[in-house]
């Protein structure tokens, strides 16, 4: 059996306190191996939400778990603000590194083709510019009075993700979801957890194979039943919208954030236990 | 035929997307949305309308690399957007309210709007508030720019801004915002007492045009059934469908 496949544990273990981890925005979230890193009282994780964030950075940020989130945006979408994250922030127990859409992309799409930056349009004149040292504009060298934004590259420890399956060689049926390569090539890890793993070779199957990634870019592989709950997997399950009202309610304050979490948590290490 | 207050601004911000060809629509927005389908059931020149959210052809996107790529090469020709505040110069502010970074009020951050507002031709700004806590003298955080520098490269930008007020044009050039026209029931003295910015005034200003009939029922036969699927709940308060 190739030693990719391992339990789910094992890569929540692996994963050190302190590493840079990019989450992609909300779907094929990890949320069982998020519960999992709540539980191990995972510190100082420097999150990269690709691009944008939503429950689960909420709530590693709510259980201390992240020192710094870098993103172009952290919401609840239809279920309001991100209490958890906007609360950290005004504290300054969280550093931020505010970004836009485009921007984290092509800071990982930099670290895809192993240079060291990547010019973008926009930003130019923005406050998000203003507050990133990190981010320089230079003149464009092959036109003149053309100024133009440039970025670091963007190399996570790991990525994490859920996806639908993968198959006894390690590679990762994604479906539609094809940012998660970019986010898998540009990392120095990749880690994912599974609703299944199948029989037969992935990149054997026409159509299978182009939705998929290499088992090349990935690192550990762990089966999760319902791996992106309460969250919605693309063409297997929905969101459980209950439950995440639930969260979206009790994470407006810490006191009542922590019994969710102690109760949900609690809960499925019971089930699972 | 009556109108609810979301027909008439779905109708308005639908006459300011004729003859376009490819419209996008981001989170959150499902009075734009209702706007780019009802222009798209009436236009030929329409060819694609977006929604960011939707999982359904033919307004499924590519991934959201293929939206901002898309973007850079001129493919989008409209986009909206939003602000918690925006100014008179057009900045919009998404990022939250106080001294950054540790704000008092933070909200979720810039998202795109870094970027498409440089390179979408016209950026709509819409808000359903139309108060002095939206529409401030300057944002507190410029998530993004409405103007810019003569040398930096800005294919795109403000077109128009549209509340439950009032229109107003974008003048690039003297940059500021112009009433276009008022809707029915409201006022300029109104306009004026909720807008925390100066505005350019013409001596007169014409009332908004309200939804036809023709329209109305493009909106709940045709649009209706199409929105329900990313925003089920905007669908079933307006329309009950």
């Amino acid at each position: 059996m190739n030693e990719t496949i391992t339990d789910i544990i094992s890569l929540i273990n692996q994963i050190d306190d302190g590493s840079k981890i990019a989450i992609f925005k909300d779907c094929s979230v990890p949320m069982s191996l998020g519960r999992g890193l709540i539980k191990r009282q995972a510190r100082n994780l420097h999150l990269v939400t690709v691009p944008t964030g939503s429950f689960l950075p909420d709530m590693l940020i709510g259980a201390g778990c992240v020192s710094t989130i870098e993103t172009a945006g952290v919401s609840l979408g239809e279920f309001g603000l991100a209490n958890r994250f906007g609360s950290a922030i005004k504290k300054g127990s969280v550093t931020v590194l505010d970004a836009t859409c485009p921007a984290i992309y092509a800071g990982l799409q930099a670290s895809e083709k192993g240079i060291p930056f990547i010019p973008l349009r926009g930003l130019i004149g923005s406050d998000v510019l203003a507050n990133r040292e990190d981010f320089q504009i230079i003149d464009n060298p092959f036109e003149k009075d053309d100024p133009i934004a440039v970025l670091p590259a963007i190399q996570p420890d790991f990525t994490v993700f859920h996806a639908p399956m993968a198959d006894q060689a390690g590679n990762v049926y994604l479906g539609r979801q094809a940012e998660l390569k970019i986010m898998a090539h540009a990392s120095k890890k990749t880690f994912v957890t599974v609703e299944k793993i199948v029989d037969f070779n992935i990149m054997d199957h026409e159509e299978l194979g182009s939705a998929s990634l290499s088992h090349l870019y990935v690192d550990g592989i762990a089966v999760a039943s319902n791996g992106s709950w309460p969250l919605n997997l693309p063409g297997h399950y929905d969101y459980d919208r209950k439950t995440i009202q639930s969260y979206a309610n009790a994470a407006k304050n810490q006191e009542t954030f922590n019994s969710w979490i102690d109760i949900h948590l609690g809960k499925e290490l019971n089930e699972t236990g | 035929m009556t109108y609810a207050t979301e027909e008439l601004l779905i109708s308005t911000i639908a006459h300011l997307l004729d003859g376009l060809k490819h419209i996008a629509v981001g989170v959150l927005s499902p009075i734009p949305g209702s706007a780019a389908l009802l222009a798209a059931s009436r236009s030929a020149t329409i060819k694609k309308v977006s929604i960011i959210g939707s999982m359904k052809e033919p307004y499924r996107l590519d991934g959201a690399v293929d939206l901002f790529d898309c973007a850079a090469q001129g493919r989008i020709d409209a986009f909206f957007l939003s602000g918690g505040q925006i100014d008179g110069q057009a900045n919009v502010n998404l990022t939250g309210i106080g001294q950054y970074p540790n704000q008092d009020t933070r909200w979720s951050g810039a998202f795109g709007s870094a970027y498409l507002y440089f390179l979408v031709p016209k950026v709509i700004l819409f808000r359903e508030e139309h108060t002095r806590r939206v529409f401030v003298p300057k944002v507190d955080f410029i998530s993004a720019p409405g103007t810019s520098a003569p040398n930096v490269y800005r294919p795109g930008g403000p077109y128009a801004l549209v509340t439950p007020l009032c229109l107003f044009s974008f003048n690039r050039t003297r940059e500021c915002f112009r009433l276009e026209s008022i809707h029915p029931g409201h006022t300029v003295e109104e306009v004026r007492d909720n807008t925390g910015f100066e505005f350019d005034l013409p001596a007169s200003v014409p009332e908004t045009a309200i939804p036809d009939s023709q329209t109305l029922q493009l909106i709940r036969n045709k649009v209706a059934p199409i929105i329900a699927d990313p925003y089920p709940d905007f669908a079933r308060k307006i329309w009950g469908v």
